[in-house]
């Protein structure tokens, strides 16, 4: 494998890491405060197809990113309202979701578009294009330097570096301010926060909104600029990938960006058999390479990397009590 | 007295759960800078008037007066705003922050943690000099003691600039001499002007550190007085509504036969940790061994290997047969056929099913029993259900309805449905832990004669308890246990709280300097997690 294809196969883990990450991150954000969401992925799609719809019919996919945010918001609230308010279960609520956005995404997009569950390709203004950093180009030509920064570090569209900038950003909000400090406490213990004058319910719901927030971009993402529209069930199990990392990375965000990473490059790596194939020098099934991410689910899932403690609070509705 | 208006002043406060009248009209007046008891049995009402007082539940009827104004207390924002702070029974910290992240949790200055946690940090050492409420800032909650826990607890009201503060059952996990020290904080507390009300059920407590006491029964507000001029007797008998026996009335002991004989026990929990290291001791027939020491020093794991569902190393001999401590042996089933029966520490999880009916529950583990069969397949329910009516009646549990899920029963009753499903089995040996806990005061009392009745029989009784004044009292012979060892047996008449205090810290000579100081130090190299279990 030479240099060029080393940079093609770390540009495509990007890409493909890119929605994994905003998933993963909004995950952080609602279980840190004690909401388990395994609703992700319904969110994820949700916003895919409203954020496709959207950008077809306005043309602008600046107003079809708000509209995905705000399909993944609406979900987020009835998670909210299903989870804090009325204290029910955290994972039933969840898999509702997930099957409330997979039926009602295809319904209502073949009721709108009539184009078999699909939206139309999505062309011009509807996409996000790739923007090419400052200096990209004149600095092409330098060794090393010059192809990384052209091939891998420029040239991704703007929710990517949204995505990338994520974790520096939660990291800062978790570990050095006043809310942060209020987000992980309420989902270690509750009754900390709430004999502390502070209200449960308001910070849980903050944090299950930024959650929608989030995995509204990473289903704007998926339709917008990873494809160029929303097909049936696009979202392919990316967002139990995202809890998978988020427990890989034990809840701390700058372990989800690299379990997100290693997560992309196994997706990148089912993208290109043929290097795989030139630096094993035997031909590795092309399914085999498809499942592998799922395989290290569930291998992570099962416990095999390590304890991971969970927010101690974690699918507990909050019940005051003496 | 003086003129000056009460810190804290209740008028008529009432409070119904459902059909539960928590609360009925009580008022009280507590002046500032006193120290206030309040006692009552468990059930009184005594933490439901606090957490009123606190902002967490809603009074139906009555009026709160803080420094002579009326104040309304919806949520504890409010009370923190009204100088009301308050330490829980389980404390409200969160156990993976530092101490500092405690403290300043809820109350930050502004947007940013740095700021806050400087100024924590100088308000701590203040505090520290002060009131004799060294922490260190920066340890983990889940690394440190319980004593240590308790005192945050205290600094976050204190960095709070609370005027009054409220105790519920503070002394409950702490040793008598991290509990002396705690005493000595709030005395500190009451020099500097703050009011203190310190909710128990300890009549030596109150005794000790209050100026004035309230007594609290079903309910109601049955007594103020001044602790000088009253006794422990009256208060009892305040609290229960009749006159109580505060000291267990026994004979002598009529020691026989070699019982249990317990050699080097091992065991390593999965964690890796060693809970018990080569403990050995033996109980002898008509005598009761008192096992005394702080909650999670191993007593819990030595229970666990004599009732079988924990494994160990080393031997344990019951009526001089060696007992299986690892193979299929192992198990509660076996054990109960060699004569042992077991009153489980934690009985709401290992003693009872809390929704099954009294009569499944005065069964289990007994179930194979030849009356309880009607044929080869089926139970005699019927005949479960006449058997568990007599037991109720002779351990007088009320109601007596055996149909009655057990969460449905207090404390001190479904105690009494286990020890009369392993007493009237006619073991050889009984092991019981914490037979008082959460129990009432009357309930207490039967109980103990229970257990002193079974040892007249000539039984062999192992008594575990984190209660010293029960050890004291009950026991024939006591041994301490600290991480996992004997640290030696002692006999009740040659003894007193304070020796036994030190043994329980893990020493075995007066230390040098401050008492609290040197047995927190001890208690801290065994483990933060030996005082974690409560």
């Amino acid at each position: 494998m030479d240099f060029a294809t080393l940079l093609q196969m770390l540009d495509a883990t990007m890409r493909l890491a890119t929605p994994l990450l905003l998933a993963c991150l909004a995950g952080l954000y609602s279980e840190r405060a004690g909401i388990f969401d395994i609703g992700l992925e319904g969110k994820m799609l949700a916003a895919a197809f409203l954020s496709a719809a959207i950008a077809s019919v306005t043309g602008n996919v600046w107003v079809g990113l708000l509209a995905g945010i705000g399909a993944s918001m609406a979900l987020s609230v009835v998670h909210g309202l299903a989870s804090i308010t009325f204290r029910g279960n955290q994972l039933i609520s969840g898999v509702a979701i997930n099957f409330l956005a997979a039926g009602l995404t295809v319904v209502v997009a073949q009721s709108w578009f009539r184009q078999g569950g699909r939206t139309p390709q999505l062309t011009d203004g509807g996409r996000f294009e790739p923007i090419t950093l400052p200096f990209a180009e004149a600095l092409r030509d330098v060794p090393v330097i010059g192809p990384i920064y052209y091939e891998l570090i420029s040239g991704h569209t703007p929710l990517v570096y949204v995505a990338i900038l994520m974790v520096p950003l939660t990291w800062w909000i978790l570990y050095r301010t006043r809310f942060g400090l209020r987000l992980r406490a309420v989902g270690e213990n509750p009754a900390a926060v709430d004999t502390a004058g502070v209200s449960v319910i308001y910070l849980r719901y903050v944090a299950v909104a930024i959650c929608g927030v989030l995995c509204g971009i990473a289903g704007a993402y998926l339709a917008t600029a990873l494809q160029a529209g929303f097909v049936k069930d696009m979202s392919a199990g990316r967002g139990f990938i995202a809890l998978a990392a988020l427990i890989f990375a034990k809840w701390r965000p700058w372990y989800a960006l690299y379990a997100c990473l290693l997560f992309g490059f196994l997706q990148a790596m089912s993208l290109r058999p043929d290097v795989i194939e030139g630096v094993l020098n035997f031909k590795v099934n092309g399914q085999f390479l498809d499942v592998l991410p799922y395989i290290l689910t569930v291998v992570i899932l099962a416990g095999f990397v390590g304890k991971a403690i969970p927010p101690r609070a974690g699918g507990e509705p909050y019940v005051k009590e003496r | 007295m003086t003129e000056q208006a009460p810190a804290i002043e209740l008028k008529g406060i009432s409070k119904a759960f459902g059909p539960v009248q928590a609360n009925k009209d009580i008022s009280i007046r507590v002046m500032p800078g006193t120290i206030h008891g309040i006692i009552g049995e468990n059930g009184a009402g005594k933490s439901t008037l606090m957490s009123i007082l606190y902002g967490f539940y809603k009074a139906d009827a009555g009026e709160v007066f803080i420094a002579g104004q009326k104040t309304s207390i919806p949520d504890s924002q409010a009370a923190i705003a009204a100088g009301i702070g308050m330490v829980f029974q389980h404390f409200k910290l969160v156990e993976n922050f530092t101490v500092l992240e405690n403290v300043i949790l809820g109350a930050e200055d502004s947007g940013l943690l740095r700021p806050s946690l400087a100024r924590a940090r100088r308000e701590l050492k203040s505090l520290a000099e002060e009131y004799e409420l060294n922490v260190d800032p920066d340890a983990l909650i889940e690394e440190v003691g319980v004593g240590m826990q308790q005192r945050v607890e205290i600094l976050k009201a204190l960095y709070r600039k609370a005027d009054i503060l409220i105790l519920d059952e503070p002394t409950g996990v702490l040793t008598p001499a991290e509990a002396d020290h705690l005493f000595r904080i709030l005395e500190n507390l009451k020099r500097e002007g703050k009011t203190i009300i310190l909710i128990t059920h300890k009549l030596r407590e109150i005794m000790e550190i209050t100026d004035t006491v309230s007594v609290m029964r079903r309910g109601e507000m049955t007594a103020t007085v001044k602790t000088t001029d009253t006794s422990p007797a009256e208060l009892a008998e305040l609290m229960v509504g009749r006159k109580v026996l505060l000291r267990v009335d026994k004979a002598p002991a009529q020691i026989g036969r070699k019982i249990l004989e317990v050699r080097d026990l091992n065991v390593t929990d999965d964690k890796g940790v060693h809970r018990l290291k080569g403990v050995s001791f033996d109980v002898h027939a008509g005598e009761i061994l008192g096992i005394a020491g702080v909650a999670g020093n191993g007593q819990s794991e030595l229970l666990e290997v004599l009732g079988g569902y924990e494994r160990a190393t080393g031997s344990i001999k019951v009526n001089g047969e060696e007992i299986d401590l690892t193979g299929a042996k192992s198990d509660g089933q076996s054990r109960r056929l060699r004569g042992i029966a077991h009153v489980p520490e934690d009985r709401q999880r290992e003693g009872l099913i809390m929704d099954y009916a009294a009569w499944e529950n005065t069964a289990f583990g007994y179930h194979h029993a030849d009356e309880y069969q009607r044929s080869s397949l089926f139970m005699d329910n019927a005949a479960i259900r006449k058997d568990t009516e007599e037991k109720m009646a002779r351990f007088d549990v009320r109601p007596p309805d055996p149909k009655l899920a057990a969460k449905n029963f207090s404390g001190g009753n479904q105690q009494k449905i286990v020890l009369a499903r392993e007493i009237e089995r006619n073991p050889d040996l009984l092991l019981i832990g914490q037979p008082t806990r959460g129990v009432d005061i009357g309930a207490i009392e039967f109980i103990h004669q229970q257990i002193v009745a079974l040892r007249d029989q000539g039984k062999a009784i192992l008594l575990v308890s984190v209660e010293l004044e029960e050890i004291l009292s009950l026991s024939d012979r006591i041994a301490v246990m600290f991480d996992g060892k004997m640290m030696g047996e002692r006999m009740p008449q040659e003894t007193d709280e304070k020796e036994l205090g030190l043994l329980m810290a893990g020493m075995t000579t007066e230390p040098q300097g401050s008492l609290h100081e040197a047995v927190e130090a001890n208690l801290a190299h065994a483990g933060g997690d030996a005082s974690k279990e409560v």
